[in-house]
């Protein structure tokens, strides 16, 4: 049986974001279907943008997600496949370059399939209705008396049955139906399996592309040389020793960084060789004067003592329920804490790089790894005076991306030197390159206190969240947290504390701040957790047990009935619910799952941390060794998520368990810090992240069995990490850790 | 001065810089992109080759330095990518962005050709000069025991 909901072609056009309408089901009142044709008739035909079917029997899906490690790549096809009830081994998956009629491509906030779950259906399901269409125009029956089953639609009274291919010439003669019927979960074929990864064979044997692998005919390669300070420009240049290299063709000057930096080029100059190594020895030859500009006195220490000194003081509620002051005054105990975490640098396997060349009709085509190839196709648009349709943007594998490659300045800067040069160019970055001019993580100051009552109910919270926001990157004037950053695992608290308030204090940013996986709920939920589990063991409770105290009775938590503004991660709560009960279920499965409660061997400890980001819920818990040395291991991993339905749960799997070792990475060693204004670290040597001879022996991932919209999966596993072994820290030690990265405090 | 050297079987004389790290000479001269950059310091692993069996970082080791020399890819591991390791590797679908995977393969292979069974002690000291962002770690273990013909 089908599901009942109908969608029409309105509804689609609505749902995918596109406005003016049309785009998506490429439609003309003649001939239904976008078609390519050769003398034979149809060769394909195209229902929407994402389907096209070849009379070959072969069905091309248009992945217009950007594929970095997530699975994208399979677990789109596998929606549009199955409502499509297409046969996995006769799809061909495409990448789309960058275009509007897609609507939102922008890879970003775990929205690929949470936000685009439906799009995906109806992509696939109106291909069927289209094909089943076809079908009963040609043998003249109703559409009712056919189904769609095995990449063929089939008439069972008369035991007709034609493949998609051979229905495409019909298909091109019809209109796509206007109503479209999604399929009965109970039969799916591929939604909710553990499809293998489409890209499995090219990654394994050194074929699959990625930014760095873009070679062009006399194509140039360019290495940059930047300011060190974010907003610094060329004094002086000398590049005749540059210049002098073998290889080394052209000496480029970089458009100045702007103010704010949006997504603009950093500046800088550029050598263009013949191959990568000529440019990096150009570039190393190049004499550079700088002025540095107004940031060239940030320091990560002075500046910290700023953040620390605004979270100790009044600053702006953004949430308030009850009386927290006057409840502090009748509480039993008070407790206070402040934690804090510094700049992180995202530092893909990959840095980033971009090819582009010029076209005689001023029209650039760029090859990249980017996150948001529409975001590219503006900044190019905007920098080389062209109009947006002017710029291709065509979208490789991204080796890591985790934020740092929507920003699309790398791909700009190719785009300006292939304008320059007259050639087409390459702009590889090197690891110093991508360490010292990121989009950072924000560094942050978390101020909390609590007091506790005579039974050890917490009665009241404050608050106090304060670092440079993101907003900076795209407003000079920006001076603290937005909303939607404090909406990120700050304002959407579930604990059913009868007084809170929640406050932001301004910073300035000095650095270009940027979003990386998970963004502001990395270390609200350090402060959050950690501060929680700091008030169980006040209050004499199993840290798992006062979680579950916390979260209280069974509800849905509306930010807004506390006066708060908050998103939601755009989308509804009515669909996506901060909802106690499903918290509670995440914290009792992951505890159960450790076995929590369980006897440990001597300088063993386990730490608990839930938290809910992009719409899902993901609690961890954490084994921590602490040998003689008195230094940190984990040891194992558990963790549950709640992410509504899942598409393909090996990948969702998979996310839990990077997302793990990513958490690590940042709790145990990442610090990016700055000194007169530049970064001090570059390479992994001074940025360290976790290696195999550090990641825990096992780490258990379980998907909540909950019938649920889709939620995040590629950001929500990172959160809980941090807080689950600091608190497993604190149960093996009785020592309490409440800044990052650990190695600061001796334990690593 | 040309450097003549065997790359993946095919005897090849490339005519730049003998300084050129070995890296940038496979990728923008020989024009095969499988061996990855990663740090440029021999701190990742992501651009392992072979250099007559010998597990190298290419980013750091000149042209110069494997003259008359056999080098192995990723694209020379095996004939048809189905080396025992790239099997194990899809079986268990191990990558996630895939970038550091054909240095991780590299190092594994390496690996198994001097210890055709190791344990978990082995792999982790084998392969901790590899570095995954992505966090893979724990399937790359099981891959490996898995194309060793062990469990998992």
């Amino acid at each position: 049986m089908s599901e009942l909901r109908k969608i029409s072609r309105r509804e689609f056009l609505q749902r995918t974001g596109i406005a003016g309408g049309g785009l998506v089901f490429a439609v003309t009142l003649t001939s239904g279907c976008q078609r390519s044709a050769t003398t034979d008739g149809a060769a394909s035909v195209a229902p929407n943008v994402y389907v096209n079917i070849r009379n070959d029997n072969v069905v091309e899906i248009y992945c217009h997600r950007s594929e970095m490690g997530q699975g994208i790549r399979t677990s789109l096809p596998q929606v549009i496949a199955d409502e499509l009830e297409a046969d996995w081994d006769r799809i061909e998956l495409l990448q789309a370059p960058g275009d509007e009629k897609y609507g939102d491509q922008n890879t970003d906030g775990s929205t690929s399939i949470r936000k685009h779950f439906d799009v995906l259906r109806t992509a696939g399901a109106s291909a069927r209705e289209t094909l089943i269409a076809a079908a009963a125009a040609t043998w003249s029956v109703p559409m009712a008396e056919l189904v769609a089953r095995e990449h063929a639609i089939h008439h069972e009274a008369s035991g007709r049955s034609a493949s998609y291919g051979e229905l495409v010439a019909a298909a091109a003669e019809i209109e796509v139906p206007e109503e479209i019927t999604f399929k009965d979960p109970a039969d799916y074929r591929y939604i909710g399996e553990p499809m293998d990864l489409i890209d499995g064979f090219d990654m394994t044997t050194g074929a699959a592309m990625f930014g760095f692998d873009t070679a062009l005919p006399d194509m140039l390669h360019a290495s940059i040389e930047r300011c060190p300070v974010v907003g610094g420009t060329v004094k002086s240049l000398d590049d005749s020793a540059a210049l002098a290299i073998a290889g080394v063709e052209q000496v480029i000057r970089m458009p100045d960084g702007t103010s704010p930096p949006l997504f603009n080029p950093l500046g800088g100059v550029a050598v263009l060789a013949s191959n990568s190594w000529s440019a990096q020895r150009g570039r190393a030859a190049l004499a550079i004067e700088w002025d540095k500009g107004l940031n060239a006195e940030y320091d990560s220490e002075t500046y910290r003592t700023q953040l620390v000194e605004t979270s100790h003081t009044q600053g702006k509620t953004v949430l308030n329920r009850g009386d927290v002051n006057a409840a502090f005054e009748g509480a039993t105990s008070l407790h206070e804490a402040d934690y804090y975490a510094p700049h992180l640098s995202h530092a893909p396997m990959e840095p980033p790089a971009a090819t582009a060349m010029m076209r005689d009709d001023g029209s650039c085509e760029v090859w990249t790894c980017t996150q948001d190839p529409q975001s590219v196709q503006d900044t190019i648009a905007s920098l080389l005076g062209i109009e947006k349709p002017q710029v291709r943007v065509n979208v490789t594998l991204l080796g890591g991306a985790f934020g740092r490659k929507w920003k699309a300045e790398f791909s700009a800067e190719a785009a300006w030197l292939a304008k320059e040069s007259g050639r087409p160019v390459k702009v590889s970055w090197s690891r110093e390159d991508d360490i010292r001019h990121g989009y950072y993580h924000a560094v942050s100051a978390q101020y909390l206190k609590a007091g506790l009552d005579s039974e050890g109910n917490t009665t009241a919270w404050l608050h106090r969240s304060v670092f440079p926001s993101i907003g900076s990157t795209f407003s000079a004037e920006a001076t603290g947290p937005g909303g939607f950053e404090l909406g990120l695992g700050m304002i959407d608290n579930p604990f059913a504390i009868p007084n809170m308030r929640l406050e932001s204090g301004d910073a300035k940013a000095h650095v270009r701040i940027g979003w990386l996986r998970s963004v502001c709920n990395v270390y609200h939920a350090f402060a959050v957790c950690g501060f929680a589990d700091e008030l169980a063991h006040l209050a004499g409770e199993d840290p798992r047990d006062y979680l579950l105290r916390l979260a209280g009775p069974p509800r849905k938590v509306n930010p807004a009935d506390d006066g708060a503004e908050y998103s939601n991660y755009g989308q509804g709560l009515d669909t996506h619910p901060i909802d106690t009960a499903r918290y509670a279920a995440v914290v009792e499965k992951v505890a159960a799952m450790a076995g929590w409660g369980r006897e440990l061997p001597d300088g063993h400890g386990l730490g608990i941390a839930v938290h809910r980001s992009f719409l899902s819920t993901v609690g961890t818990v954490a084994e921590v060794r602490v040998d003689s040395a008195g230094k940190l291991h984990v040891e194992e991993l558990w963790t549950a998520i709640d992410a509504g339905l899942v598409v393909n749960p090996d990948r969702v799997v998979s996310q839990m368990e990077g997302a793990g070792i990513f958490g690590m990475s940042l709790a145990l060693h990442g610090e990016i810090t700055a000194k007169e204004g530049g970064i001090v670290q570059g390479n992994y040597d001074t940025y360290p992240v976790i290696r195999m001879s550090e990641a825990p022996k096992a780490i258990h991932a379980h998907i909540m069995d909950v019938d649920a919209p889709p939620g995040g999966v590629g950001e929500p596993g990172v959160p809980p990490a941090a807080p689950a072994i600091v608190n497993a820290y604190f149960a093996a030690t009785g020592k309490r850790i409440r800044e990052l990265p650990l190695r600061k405090a001796g334990v690593v | 001065m040309a450097i003549e050297f065997t790359l993946n079987g095919q005897l090849l004389t490339l005519d730049v810089d003998p300084q050129m790290p070995l890296l940038w000479a496979i990728r923008d001269v020989a024009g095969l992109t499988g061996t990855k950059y990663g740090c440029g310091k021999a701190l990742c692993g992501a651009c392992n080759v072979h250099v007559d069996g010998q597990p190298v970082r290419s980013c750091s080791v000149p042209l110069s330095a494997v003259s008359g020399l056999a080098v192995t890819t990723i694209e020379g591991l095996s004939a048809d990518g189905d080396h025992p390791l790239q099997r194990a590797w899809r079986e268990l679908n191990v990558p996630q962005c895939g970038y550091c995977q054909p240095g991780q393969i590299m190092s594994a292979a390496a690996l198994l050709e001097r210890n055709p069974n190791p344990s978990d002690a082995d792999i982790d000291m084998a392969m901790s000069g590899n570095i995954c962002r992505c966090g893979t770690y724990t399937r790359i273990r099981k891959a490996i025991h898995r194309a060793a013909g062990g469990e998992s």
